[in-house]
C-alpha cells in the first residue's frame, strides 16, 4: 500500500477513508480514549515517524496529517508472539486476525511497534451507531485491527479506504510482482516507511 | 498427610477463614470483570498490560527463588537448609498457583484459555511460559510432597525423586528466563529490549523470593516450635545480599547504556519512571521509594553487624520485598508501555476492582501456603523433629 | 479417618448442591422444538438430516476456511456453489434467529456465542447506543489527557 501524503495535505481535513473503514467493519466510536478502537487513523509526523522527526522539520511536513494503520509487516512481531496463531500471516502477505481464536492475552499489542492493535475493553456494540449488517462486530475481550479488507478482496473489490478516497491518495498492489503499478510508483518516488530499523518490513509506504 | 491440615488451633482456622473470605471478595470482583470486560481495570489501548501481568512477573520470581535453598541442599549437600527446602518448595507451589491465576484474570476470553494447548505455537514465548510454569508447579508438587512424606514416614526420600529434584534446579532458572523473554524480545519496546533483562529478573527474584521466605519463616517461628536454625538464616541472608547487589548492579548497567549512549528511545521510559514526562509523573514517587528501599537494604545487608542481627533481619527483608515489588510489580511493566509506540503518553494506575481481584489471588496463594506449611509443621512435630 | 462422620454428609450435601439444576428440571420434558423453516426456499445447504446433526461442524469448517484459508466458496454434495457466510448466507434464508436457531438451542440449552459478534437479522438496525455526549464527559473526567 502506498499513501501519497501530498494529496492528503491538499484536501485536509478529510476523513473519508477512516469513516468508510470504520463503518463497513463496525468499528465502534468509543469516547473514552483509553478504550478506543481504531483500525485506521491520523497522526502527526512526529508520532507516525517518531525516530525520523527532528526539530528542524519544515513546517509543511510538521503540520501534515498522516494516515496510519496496520503495516502488514513482512516479519510481523505480533504473529511471532501470538500463543494461539489467532493472528497469522496469509500467503499473500496480509496479517490476518482470527477473532474466533483470540484469547485476549494482548501479547500482540505489546509486540506491535506501530500501536496498530486495539483491545475490546468492553462490549463494543452500544457504541456502533449504524451497523453494517453484512460484517460481524467484535465482542469484549478480543483484539482487533485492520485486516486489509480480506472480505472485500475476496469479492474482487478494493479495500474500503482505497475506494473511499476520492482523491486517489491511497493505492494498493502486489509488492512481490516487480512489474506491478505499485512497484513503479515506489521506484519513481521517495517514500518512507515507519520504523524500518526494527526489521519488521512494513508494507505501507508514504510518499512525502 | 493432608489430614494434618484439617486439625489446628483457633488461630490457624481464623487465618484460613480470613484468607478464604478475602479470596471470595476478590472472586466477586472477578465475576464483575467477566461481566463488564477488562475495562473495569485501569488498563488501556496504550498500557495494555498492567497490575495483573506485573504481579505475575513478580511471583514467577518468587517461585523461581525456591532454587536458592534447594540447590545448596541437594547439590552441595548443605545440611543446614534441610528443614528449609520443603518450605521453599511449598512457597513455590503457592507462587506458581498465583501466577496461573493472574494469567486467568488477565486474558479477555477466559473460557478460551485452552486454545493455547489446542493450537500449540512454538514461536510464541507465552507457549513456553505455559509449559515451564505448569512443569515447575508439577515438579515442586512432586519434590515437596515426597520430601515431606519421607519425613512423615521417618524414611529418606525415595530414589526416583532424585532426577526430579535435579531437574527442578535448571527448571527454576528457566521459568524466570522465559518470563523475561516475554518482554525482552519485543521490537519497539526499548525499555524491555535488553539482554540483561533475564539476568536482572533472576537477580531480583533471588533477593525478593528468599526475603519473602525468610519473613514467612520468622512468622512460622513466632507461632510454632519450628526453627530452621541461625546458620540457615544467616546463609539465606547472604544469598539475599548478593542477589540484591547483583540486581542493583544490573540496573546500573541499564542506566549506563541508556544515558551514556544518549539514545533517546532507550532513555525515555526511564525518564518517565524516575522524572516524569511532560508533567506525567504518577510513578515517580513509587520508583524513588523502590530504589531508596533497595539501596538502604543493600547497605545494611552488606554490613555484617546489621546483616547478622537476627532481630533486624526480617525488617531488612521487608525492605527488599517491598522495594523489588514496586520495581517489578509496578514500574517494569508499565514503564515499557509509556510512552506508547507513537510516543503519546497515557498513564496507568490500577483501579479498585483490579486491586481487589489481585488481593483475592494473593489470598488464594497464601491460603495454599498456609495449609502446606501447617502440614509440614505438624508432620515435623509428630516426628519430634522440632 | 476420624472425621468421617462430618466429611461424608458434607460430600453428599455438596453433590446435591451442584446437581440442583438437574433435580429441578427432573420430569419436565419440554415439547419438541419447531423451528420456523423458510417458505420461499426448498433446500438447505445440505440435506435436512445432515444440517440438523452437523450444522455446527459445517459452520466451524466454514469459518476456518474463510478466515484462515482465504476460501469463501463451499461446494455442497450436489455440486452447488455456496458463499460461506453465517450472516450473509445462512441468515439470508433463515431470516430469524429467534424463530429458527434459538428454538432448538433453547430446547437443548445450547448457547452458541456466535451472536456476540455476528449480527442476527433481528438486530440489523443496531443496538441501544450509549449517549455519546454524557460519555465524553464521563470519560474526560476519568482519564488523564494524553500528551500531544
Ligand atoms: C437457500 C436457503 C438456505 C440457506 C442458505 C441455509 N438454509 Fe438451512 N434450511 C433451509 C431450508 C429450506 C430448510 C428446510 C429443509 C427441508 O425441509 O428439507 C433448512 C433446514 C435447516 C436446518 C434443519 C431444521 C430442522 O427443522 O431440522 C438447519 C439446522 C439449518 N437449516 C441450518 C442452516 C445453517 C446453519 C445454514 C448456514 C450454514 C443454513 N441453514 C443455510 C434453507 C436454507
Ligand atoms: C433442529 C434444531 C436446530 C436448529 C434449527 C439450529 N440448531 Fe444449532 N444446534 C442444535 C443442537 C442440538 C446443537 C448441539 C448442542 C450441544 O451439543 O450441546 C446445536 C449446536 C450449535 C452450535 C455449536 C454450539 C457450541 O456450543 O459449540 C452452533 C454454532 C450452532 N448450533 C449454530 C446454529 C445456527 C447459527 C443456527 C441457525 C441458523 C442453528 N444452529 C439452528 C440444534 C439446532
Ligand atoms: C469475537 C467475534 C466473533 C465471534 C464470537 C464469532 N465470530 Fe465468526 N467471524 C468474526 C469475524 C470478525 C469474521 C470475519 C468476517 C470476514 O472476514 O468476512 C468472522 C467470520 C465468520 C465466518 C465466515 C464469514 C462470514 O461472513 O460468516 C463464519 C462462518 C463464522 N464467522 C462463524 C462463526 C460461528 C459459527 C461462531 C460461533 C460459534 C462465530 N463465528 C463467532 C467474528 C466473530
Amino acid at each position: 500500500m502506498v499513501i501519497d501524503t501530498r494529496v492528503c495535505k491538499k484536501h485536509e481535513p478529510c476523513e473519508e477513508c477512516i469513516k468508510a473503514c470504520h463503518h463497513v467493519h463496525n468499528v465502534p466510536l468509543i469516547p473514552n480514549k483509553k478504550h478506543e478502537i481504531k483500525w485506521i487513523w491520523k497522526e502527526e509526523f512526529e508520532h507516525a515517524f517518531p525516530d525520523t522527526a527532528h526539530e528542524y522539520l519544515d513546517e509543511y511536513l510538521h503540520e501534515r496529517e498522516f494516515i496510519v494503520l496496520c503495516n502488514h509487516c513482512e516479519h510481523p512481531p505480533c504473529v511471532r508472539v501470538c500463543p494461539t496463531q489467532a493472528t497469522f500471516k496469509r500467503e499473500d502477505g496480509i496479517v490476518m486476525m482470527d477473532m474466533h481464536r483470540c484469547i485476549g492475552c494482548r501479547f500482540c499489542m505489546a509486540a506491535c511497534p506501530y500501536g496498530s492493535r486495539s483491545f475490546n475493553w468492553e462490549d463494543p456494540r452500544p457504541y456502533i451507531k449504524n451497523p453494517n449488517p453484512r460484517y460481524p462486530t467484535r465482542m469484549k475481550g478480543v483484539v482487533e485491527k485492520c485486516t486489509f479488507c480480506t472480505e472485500r478482496l475476496a469479492e474482487g473489490k478494493l479495500p474500503a479506504c482505497v475506494e473511499a478516497c476520492k482523491h486517489g491518495a491511497i493505492m494498493v498492489g502486489d509488492l512481490a510482482d516487480p512489474h506491478s503499478e505499485i512497484n513503479k510508483v515506489l521506484r519513481e518516488h521517495f517514500t518512507l516507511r515507519r520504523k524500518v530499523h526494527l526489521g519488521t518490513g512494513p508494507s505501507v509506504f508514504y510518499i512525502i | 498427610m493432608l489430614e494434618k491440615a484439617l486439625v489446628g488451633s483457633k488461630k490457624y482456622w481464623a487465618l484460613v477463614f480470613f484468607l478464604a473470605a478475602v479470596f471470595l471478595v476478590g472472586f466477586f470482583f472477578f465475576l464483575k470483570q467477566l461481566k463488564y470486560g477488562l475495562g473495569i481495570t485501569g488498563m488501556s489501548r496504550d498500557v495494555s498490560w498492567g497490575f495483573y501481568v506485573a504481579q505475575f512477573t513478580y511471583l514467577v520470581g518468587v517461585a523461581a527463588s525456591a532454587v536458592m535453598v534447594v540447590l545448596p541442599y541437594y547439590l552441595h549437600n548443605y545440611k543446614d537448609y534441610g528443614k528449609l527446602t520443603i518450605f521453599g518448595e511449598f512457597l513455590a507451589i503457592g507462587a506458581v498457583t498465583m501466577c496461573l491465576l493472574f494469567i486467568v484474570v488477565d486474558i479477555g476470553q477466559t473460557h478460551r484459555l485452552f486454545n493455547v494447548l489446542l493450537h500449540p505455537t512454538p514461536h510464541s514465548m507465552l507457549f513456553y511460559d505455559m509449559i515451564v510454569l505448569n512443569g515447575y508447579l508439577l515438579l515442586n508438587l512432586i519434590c515437596g510432597w515426597t520430601a515431606l512424606h519421607a519425613v512423615y514416614k521417618g524414611t529418606k526420600y525415595p530414589d526416583w525423586v532424585k532426577p526430579f529434584i535435579y531437574l527442578s534446579i535448571p527448571w527454576a532458572f528457566s521459568i524466570h528466563t522465559v518470563t523475561a523473554f516475554l518482554y525482552a524480545g519485543l521490537p519497539g519496546r526499548h525499555f524491555w529490549l535488553t539482554a540483561v533483562m533475564a539476568p536482572r529478573f533472576l537477580a531480583s527474584a533471588f533477593c525478593s523470593g528468599p526475603a519473602l521466605l525468610l519473613i514467612l519463616i520468622y512468622i512460622v517461628k513466632a507461632f510454632t516450635r519450628f526453627d530452621p536454625g541461625e546458620k540457615a538464616i544467616r546463609a539465606l541472608a547472604k544469598t539475599i545480599t548478593y542477589a540484591l547487589l547483583a540486581n542493583l548492579f544490573l540496573f546500573g548497567c541499564e542506566l549506563f547504556t541508556a544515558f551514556y549512549s544518549g539514545i533517546p528511545s532507550h532513555q525515555i521510559s526511564l525518564k518517565y519512571l524516575f522524572a516524569g514526562l511532560y508533567g506525567h509523573m504518577k510513578l515517580v514517587p513509587w520508583m524513588w521509594a523502590s530504589y531508596a528501599l533497595m539501596l538502604t537494604a543493600a547497605i545494611l545487608l552488606v554490613i555484617p553487624q546489621t546483616r547478622n542481627n537476627l532481630g533486624l533481619l526480617p525488617f531488612l527483608c521487608l525492605l527488599v520485598v517491598i522495594g523489588t515489588w514496586i520495581d517489578k510489580g509496578m514500574g517494569l511493566i508499565v514503564g515499557g508501555f509509556v510512552p506508547n509506540p507513537l510516543e503519546h503518553i497515557t498513564e496507568y494506575m490500577p483501579t479498585f476492582p483490579e486491586v481487589m481481584i489481585s488481593i483475592g489471588i494473593y489470598a488464594a496463594g497464601f491460603l495454599i501456603i498456609t495449609v502446606l506449611y501447617k502440614m509440614a509443621i505438624s508432620v515435623m512435630e509428630s516426628r519430634g523433629l522440632i | 479417618m476420624h472425621d468421617a462422620g462430618k466429611v461424608i454428609p458434607g460430600i453428599i450435601a455438596f453433590v446435591l448442591f451442584v446437581t440442583v439444576p438437574f433435580w429441578t428440571n427432573f420430569g419436565k420434558a419440554a415439547p419438541k422444538p419447531q423451528p420456523e423453516l423458510p417458505k420461499e426456499y426448498k433446500k438447505c445447504v445440505e440435506s435436512k438430516e445432515f444440517m440438523r446433526r452437523e450444522h455446527m461442524k459445517l459452520l466451524r469448517k466454514w469459518r476456518f476456511d474463510v478466515v484462515r484459508n482465504n476460501m469463501r466458496v463451499y461446494i455442497n454434495s450436489e455440486g452447488r456453489l455456496i458463499n460461506m457466510s453465517l450472516q450473509n448466507e445462512c441468515m439470508r434464508c433463515h431470516t430469524s434467529k429467534k424463530k429458527f436457531c434459538d428454538v432448538c438451542h433453547d430446547y437443548v440449552a445450547a448457547h452458541p456465542y456466535c451472536w456476540n459478534c455476528h449480527i442476527p437479522p433481528e438486530e440489523k438496525k443496531g443496538w441501544a447506543t450509549k449517549e455519546v455526549k454524557s460519555l465524553t464527559e464521563e470519560a474526560s473526567s476519568k482519564q488523564p489527557a494524553s500528551h500531544h
